[in-house]
């Protein structure tokens, strides 16, 4: 009974706020919805028994992107309004309603079949926790690894992209010699 | 034996692809001597053929398969027999002198070289026709030598006049040969064959009706091509060529095509006898037409040209009522006497600064004696006086007429060579003897060159003296022509008829010279209707004009811009037009904007979407 | 009752919206944004699958999104910044160099 009020609460919730984010003319609003819709998000996978991918969600994609999205809002002007000149607007949505009727359409006839295997399968009785533990450093480890070296390379990416006047050291340097070497750089 | 058809056929050939090395370039007279020179070889080539053939012995080579379609098999055959061989020898004979003579006619053109390129040309279709042994190698032949006579008629084609007499005569020769495609279809239709061997043996099996039709249908080719009523404007008009073009192809050969063609296929014209008599009669009313028509024009190459139309007439005659033989004598001398006129034609001319009316000249006598001479020569074959040419082949002619009991076409025919007789005169009087009037106009009229001079004498010395050879003519050819001798009863009556014809020729000729040397007609005869009648060609070309071409014009300016232009065009244009546009509309799918291309990243996904619902229903 | 069935809606709605997003805004940053609801409805579809069936995978997938996700927009960031840096203006009419 929760299960149908949490549910039907959250998903009118996060189709709101996304339409927010979607359709808003000020930028603020629409950076705002969209943390907030991750929020509700995560409240879904709480209601899937995804404890684990819950947290994770809130503090990667709630706190980690979003506040890399609020940097990004520097380059906004938030106090105008994002001007966009669409064309055919009828065009795109009644692309979009369509797109959606039909995936409708193919989610809610029965899909499930009496063939699938179960290649993972949960056990009983252990936290959700502590299945993602085990199943992430046994069978996952290969892209577990995998992922943590891209994030590295983006990290790196990111501060390579947006640092200037790399090729100085400044630790290795005492203050004097770095500052006459980054005055030179600059006349250059 | 073979090898002399060849010769024969392919040297004029190989005389016009020489030719054509040079064709742009200014004159080279090598041109014209190669030219000459390999019409001479064909020429004794074919008189060896000539000389050669035999009842058993005719000659029949295969070049090559060329058409074998279906049912259909047609190999490019030629023969020589008894027929062929004279036309062979007349064409090729006659021609060689012509390319002798036109190295000294075409002296000062600029475009010597093109001028023996397209007779050379014209002399090898010629050939192809008469040497072909099916029909349809005779219509290649056909063909070859329309679009030759258009080449030459409008070689000088900066003059408006000439390009539209050269249009005129492929127009109407072309009208005509639907004709003689008809027959030609219906020949195969009913026969399954083309070649005149195939055809001849059958021809007696089939029914009158279907032998009519196809003596009908051919005939009407040949009435093109050797201009009888009523498509026989072009014919004067076709003077706009230089001399020699008329001399060889309006007088000796290409005109000729049609009796060749009636001669040819005389054993399918002799089960038709009606069709035979139509033809004949066609021939006699075109014999007096022209006749009547040269009798009051004042331009020098017309009147030559009717003379021709009106022997031509005579020859159809012959043919019409079967002797086919006497057709083919007069078709070999008229070749003569007729070129060698048109000839003697170029001399004046180009004594006279190319002037081409009558009333300017006169008294050249003095200045030109030898083309006087054979001009005479020439006129008195034409009008058939003993020993002439001319008098053997025409009066067979109208014995024969006489002899079918055709009293009526015997009378037009009798008309007419007294008409032939004072125009023929009527000429020779007003350009060479008389009241010197170039003078007025201020003309300084000379001799022809010593080499036009001798290109013309041969051609005068069969004119004057080929007549002889029509007892050795007829054994020869009645080989393969039906025997025919006119029997007249009693037989003195021939001998009366003879001597009436000669009367009238003579009357003709005397009335001729008496009228000219006295002043001639005063101008009051230019006031009678009838003057005008037959000044202005029976007002038929008027007719033509008003009746046919100008609706034409307007039925295909009409189409033009109607349909061509509104709808064919329209519908390529449109065409085109789609595609542009559309590519254009498609241009955005690469224009670099993000946004448009998630947007189209999103139809394809519906596009996907679409396909997995449709074809892969959930179970 | 709550079938995996009104989770898949919920997901094809949002991904819906999503595309809505994509299409719609001329914004770059926007852009992002709506890239990021894209993944999000995804993540709810593999975690609803993934308890239907017990069956840890669809789990682990929508983690992995996540660490993807995340990394993707560092850099995504990274050039955005670049961008403005040069052009002071991050609409995406403005980005086009080809004449179309």
């Amino acid at each position: 009974m929760y299960e149908i009020i949490a549910f039907y609460l959250f998903s009118f919730l996060t189709i709101t706020l996304f339409s927010i984010v979607v359709f808003s003319k000020n930028a603020l609003y629409s950076m705002t919805a969209l943390a907030g819709g991750m929020i509700f998000i995560s409240g879904f996978f709480f209601l899937l028994d995804a404890d684990f991918l819950g947290v994770v969600q809130i503090i990667v994609y709630s706190g980690a992107v979003m506040a890399v999205y609020a940097f990004g809002m520097i380059f906004i002007d938030t106090a105008k309004d994002v001007k966009e000149k669409i064309k055919a607007k009828r065009m795109i949505y009644s692309f979009s309603v369509a797109i959606a009727v039909l995936l409708v359409v193919i989610v809610s006839s029965p899909i499930i079949s009496k063939n699938i295997i179960i290649s993972t399968p949960m056990i009983e009785g252990v936290g959700n926790s502590k299945m993602v533990g085990y199943i992430l450093f046994t069978k996952y480890l290969v892209p577990f690894e995998l992922t943590a070296v891209m994030l590295l390379v983006a990290m790196v990416a990111g501060i390579v992209l947006v640092s200037k006047k790399m090729d100085i050291s400044l630790s290795l340097k005492n203050d004097y010699e770095a500052k006459s070497e980054f005055e030179e750089g600059v006349a250059k | 034996m073979e090898k002399y058809i060849y010769i024969t056929l392919f040297a004029p050939l190989i005389g016009s692809l020489f030719a054509a090395l040079f064709g742009d370039k200014e004159k080279k007279l090598i041109t014209g001597i190669f030219a000459s020179f390999m019409l001479l070889v064909s020429a004794f080539s074919a008189i060896y053929l000539l000389m050669n053939i035999d009842a058993e012995h005719t000659y029949h080579v295969k070049l090559m398969d060329w058409i074998s379609a279906g049912g259909l098999n047609v190999p490019f055959g030629f023969v020589a027999d008894q027929v062929s061989v004279i036309m062979m020898v007349t064409v090729t004979f006659v021609s060689a002198m012509i390319h002798i003579y036109s190295i000294g006619y075409m002296d000062h053109d600029k475009s010597f070289n093109r001028f023996f390129i397209y007779l050379s040309l014209f002399v090898f279709s010629m050939l192809i026709l008469v040497m072909s042994d099916n029909f349809l190698g005779l219509f290649i032949g056909w063909e070859g030598v329309g679009l030759c006579s258009w080449l030459l008629i409008g070689f000088w084609y900066h003059k408006d006049s000439a390009s539209w007499a050269a249009n005129e005569a492929f127009i109407m020769n072309r009208v005509a040969d639907l004709g003689m495609l008809i027959g030609i279809f219906l020949i195969y239709w009913n026969f399954g064959s083309l070649e005149y061997d195939v055809v001849f043996a059958k021809a007696s099996s089939l029914s009158i009706g279907t032998l009519t039709l196809v003596g009908i249908f051919l005939f009407i080719g040949a009435m093109g091509k050797s201009a009888q009523f009523p498509f026989h404007t072009w014919l004067a008009d076709a003077m706009e060529g230089p001399t020699p073009v008329s001399a060889l192809i309006h007088a000796a050969t290409m005109v000729t095509a049609g009796v060749f063609l009636v001669i040819r296929a005389n054993q399918v014209f002799s089960l038709i006898p009606e069709v035979g008599l139509f033809i004949a009669s066609l021939g006699a009313f075109v014999a007096v037409f022209a006749a009547s028509m040269a009798l009051v024009h004042n331009d020098l190459k017309k009147i030559i040209a009717y003379s021709t139309l009106s022997q031509l007439g005579y020859m159809f005659v012959a043919g019409g009522l079967g002797a086919y033989w006497v057709a083919l004598f007069h078709l070999m001398t008229h070749a003569f006497f007729k070129s060698v006129l048109f000839l003697g034609a170029g001399n004046v001319m180009h004594a006279m600064d190319d002037e081409l009316n009558i009333k300017k000249m006169g008294g050249l006598g003095d200045k030109m004696k030898w083309t006087m001479v054979i001009m005479t020569i020439a006129s008195l074959a034409l009008s058939g006086i003993y020993p002439f040419a001319g008098f053997f082949s025409k009066d067979k002619i109208l014995e024969v007429a006489f002899s079918e009991h055709a009293y009526i076409l015997w009378a037009m025919l009798w008309i007419g060579a007294g008409m032939t007789a004072f125009y023929s005169f009527r000429l020779v009087m007003l350009v060479f003897f008389g009241e010197e009037r170039y003078k007025r106009y201020g003309f300084h009229p000379h001799e022809a060159g010593a080499l036009m001079l001798w290109a013309m004498a041969p051609l005068a010395l069969f004119a004057t003296f080929g007549g002889f050879s029509e007892h050795g003519f007829y054994e020869f050819v009645t080989d393969l022509l039906p025997k025919f001798e006119p029997e007249i009863e009693p037989h003195f009556m021939s001998y009366i008829l003879m001597v009436i014809t000669l009367g009238i020729a003579i009357s003709g000729i005397l009335y001729a010279v008496y009228k000219y040397t006295t002043g001639g007609f005063s101008k009051e005869v230019e006031k009678y209707p009838v003057y005008k009648l037959l000044a202005n060609q029976y007002y038929i070309p008027a007719f033509y004009d008003k009746c046919i071409v100008k609706p034409y014009i307007a039925i295909s300016a009409f189409l033009w811009q109607k349909i061509d232009v509104a709808i064919v065009d329209m519908t390529v244009d449109a065409i085109a037009k789609v595609l542009y546009k559309s590519g254009d509309k498609a241009r955005v799918m690469q224009s670099g904007n993000l946004s448009n291309m998630l947007r189209l990243m999103v139809f394809g996904l519906l596009v996907l979407l679409l396909l997995a619902v449709i074809f892969y229903p959930a179970k | 009752m709550i079938t995996l069935t009104h989770y898949l809606v919920v997901s094809s709605i949002l991904f819906a919206i999503g595309l809505v997003g994509i299409v719609r805004r001329k914004n770059l940053l926007m852009l992002f944004f709506s890239t990021e609801i894209l993944l999000n409805a995804v993540n709810i579809g593999f975690a609803a699958i993934s308890r239907e069936f017990h069956d840890m995978t669809g789990q682990m997938f929508a983690f992995f999104i996540i660490a993807v996700a995340a990394s993707e927009v560092a850099v995504g960031l990274g050039l955005l910044v670049l961008w403005y840096k040069r052009k002071s203006t991050i609409d995406l009419d403005s980005m086009q160099s080809m004449k179309g």
